[in-house]
């Protein structure tokens, strides 16, 4: 068990190795790469300072705040889009309009809008994850498969409990695939509007001690922020096998 | 899903849809002309569409437009290329997934943006850091909808293939990435628009003009118009990028069901 775990992460490692060895024997600069322990050691003078925990609970506040309501409302947008061809037409010119314009451009405006704070954060993070949710909500609505809803209305099922109990469920994966892209995007926006702006937040942090130079303290604030975003995607992930697991 | 199939139907369904478009561009210009938001927050759609018509005849437009486009699309065929290989064999190859399944579990869910800072003070801040950027933050769609398209094949229709006597060579060309296009295809969807939020972030941030570079530019000239100006020829961009991908798609998918059931 432990082996099989060691022989999953042995690239990880040996990356990790691979980033400790070349700065210390110059094959690097280490002004440029400093060696994993120099920003192990940079990372725990950040969390005694209490830098990382100030910041890092703010940024998470922002980012779950945008996120729940991305999902929430692009779950009922996608779906109903599916279903309904009336609002499929009224909704689906503006989703569509919307879905490719690159969020991180909206940033300038949401921070004229709602301030430096957080309500710009949240809502450029809203922004962001509602249209991977809708859109992915849309397709796997569109791609249940219909013979399931013939029978389902065949046998008498109600439109509406066809929804539910058929279109829904059957639309499920993709939507839960759907979200673990917000998830993924909101990460993005939460950073890059905290690089651009704002006086708190894991983004400031990074581009404060990179503009001051504290090079391991960055690369330890960066991968701090990696790693929030993994542990946030693998804990969703065990929470979505646990609710596909009637599909198997 | 549709029911109503009537003409009728068909004439509302199509003028609802110029409807929605149409009312939030009346709603922006009538909520600007009566003053509800100063015109430093809101400047008006005419204002904003007078300013793109200046910008487009000068060439300025057209000169930022050619910049990000070609910076998010270097970095999106290198995220292409690269993905869809990696995404292959780590569904076919034990040693390719030994060695990426960590690296893209740990990648996927990372904020790529993140990283921004490392790239410029490794690559600088002209267009090599910007267009690793975005291949970087663009590639692990791909890998991932790649793998998944192609381990996901529907097993009756590969047992059949493999009882028929298909070798593998064969079976990777003419079963498993048919089958697996689709999701493929969703990872470049997902890709594409996540090359241009990453262009646009890196020359906010960078600089070196492109639309994202005039964005900030006007923001820090307190030109309202030129930033709401920018976001519009941002927006046309981006649409008129996920149009075309969705009708190769349609082209692609044309035996699929997703395109039949339409």
């Amino acid at each position: 068990m432990i082996l099989r775990f060691l022989i999953r992460i042995f690239p990880l490692v040996l990356l990790a190795g691979l980033w400790e060895i070349a700065p210390r024997l110059g094959w690097v600069n280490p002004e440029v790469l400093p060696p994993a322990s120099a920003v192990a050691s940079a990372w725990y003078g950040l969390l005694m300072s209490g830098d990382l925990v100030t910041n890092g609970v703010s940024s998470l506040i922002n980012l779950s705040a945008g996120l729940a309501l991305g999902i929430f409302v692009g779950m009922a947008a996608g779906v109903l889009m599916a279903w309904y061809p009336a609002v499929d037409a009224l909704v689906s010119p503006l989703m569509k309009s919307l879905y490719p314009m690159p969020k991180s451009a909206l940033i300038p405006v949401m921070i004229l809008w709602f301030g430096l704070g957080a309500g710009s954060k949240i809502a450029s993070i809203f922004m962001g994850c509602l249209l991977p949710v809708v859109l992915s909500s849309y397709n796997g609505a569109r791609g249940v498969e219909q013979t399931l809803i013939w029978s389902a209305l065949g046998l008498g099922a109600s439109r509406r409990r066809v929804l539910w109990e058929v279109v829904v469920p059957g639309a499920l994966p993709e939507i839960m695939a759907g979200i673990r892209n917000a998830l993924a995007i909101s990460f993005i926006l939460l950073v890059s509007s905290e690089f651009l702006v704002g006086q708190r937040g894991l983004g400031y942090l990074i581009s404060f001690l990179g503009d001051g130079g504290v090079y391991d303290a960055m690369f330890a604030a960066v991968l701090t922020v990696a790693a929030i975003g993994f542990f946030a995607d693998r804990v969703y992930l065990f929470f979505m096998q646990r609710t596909l697991r009637w599909r198997e | 899903m549709s029911e109503r199939s009537g003409r009728a139907g068909e004439y509302g369904l199509m003028a609802l849809r110029v409807f929605s478009i149409a009312a939030v561009l009346g709603a922006w210009q009538i909520t600007a002309m009566a003053h509800v938001f100063s015109d430093f927050l809101l400047p008006s759609l005419s204002e904003v569409l007078l300013r793109l018509y200046h910008d487009l005849v000068s060439g300025d437009l057209i000169r930022g437009i050619e910049l990000t486009l070609i910076r998010t699309f270097i970095g999106f065929a290198m995220a292409a290329a690269g993905g869809v290989v990696i995404g292959v064999a780590i569904a076919r190859i034990p040693v390719a997934r030994w060695f990426f399944d960590p690296l893209v579990s740990v990648g996927l869910p990372m904020p790529k943006v993140a990283f921004l800072p490392i790239f410029m003070l490794w690559f600088g801040v002209f267009d090599v850091s910007k267009v690793l950027m975005i291949a970087f933050s663009a590639i692990f769609p791909v890998i991932v909808e790649s793998w998944a398209g192609t381990q996901n094949i529907d097993k009756y229709m590969s047992w059949s293939a493999l009882s028929l006597g298909v070798g593998p060579r064969r079976f990777l060309w003419e079963i498993a990435l048919p089958a697996a296009l689709p999701q493929v295809f969703t990872g470049l969807q997902v890709a594409l628009p996540i090359s241009l939020i990453v262009a646009i972030i890196c020359e906010m941030q960078m600089g070196g003009q492109g639309l994202g570079g005039s964005i900030m530019t006007d923001m820090r000239f307190a030109d309202s118009p030129g930033v709401f100006s920018g976001i519009v020829a941002i927006a046309l961009v981006g649409m008129v990028m996920v149009k075309a991908m969705e009708l190769v798609r349609r082209r692609l998918l044309i035996w699929h069901q997703e395109t039949q059931a339409e």
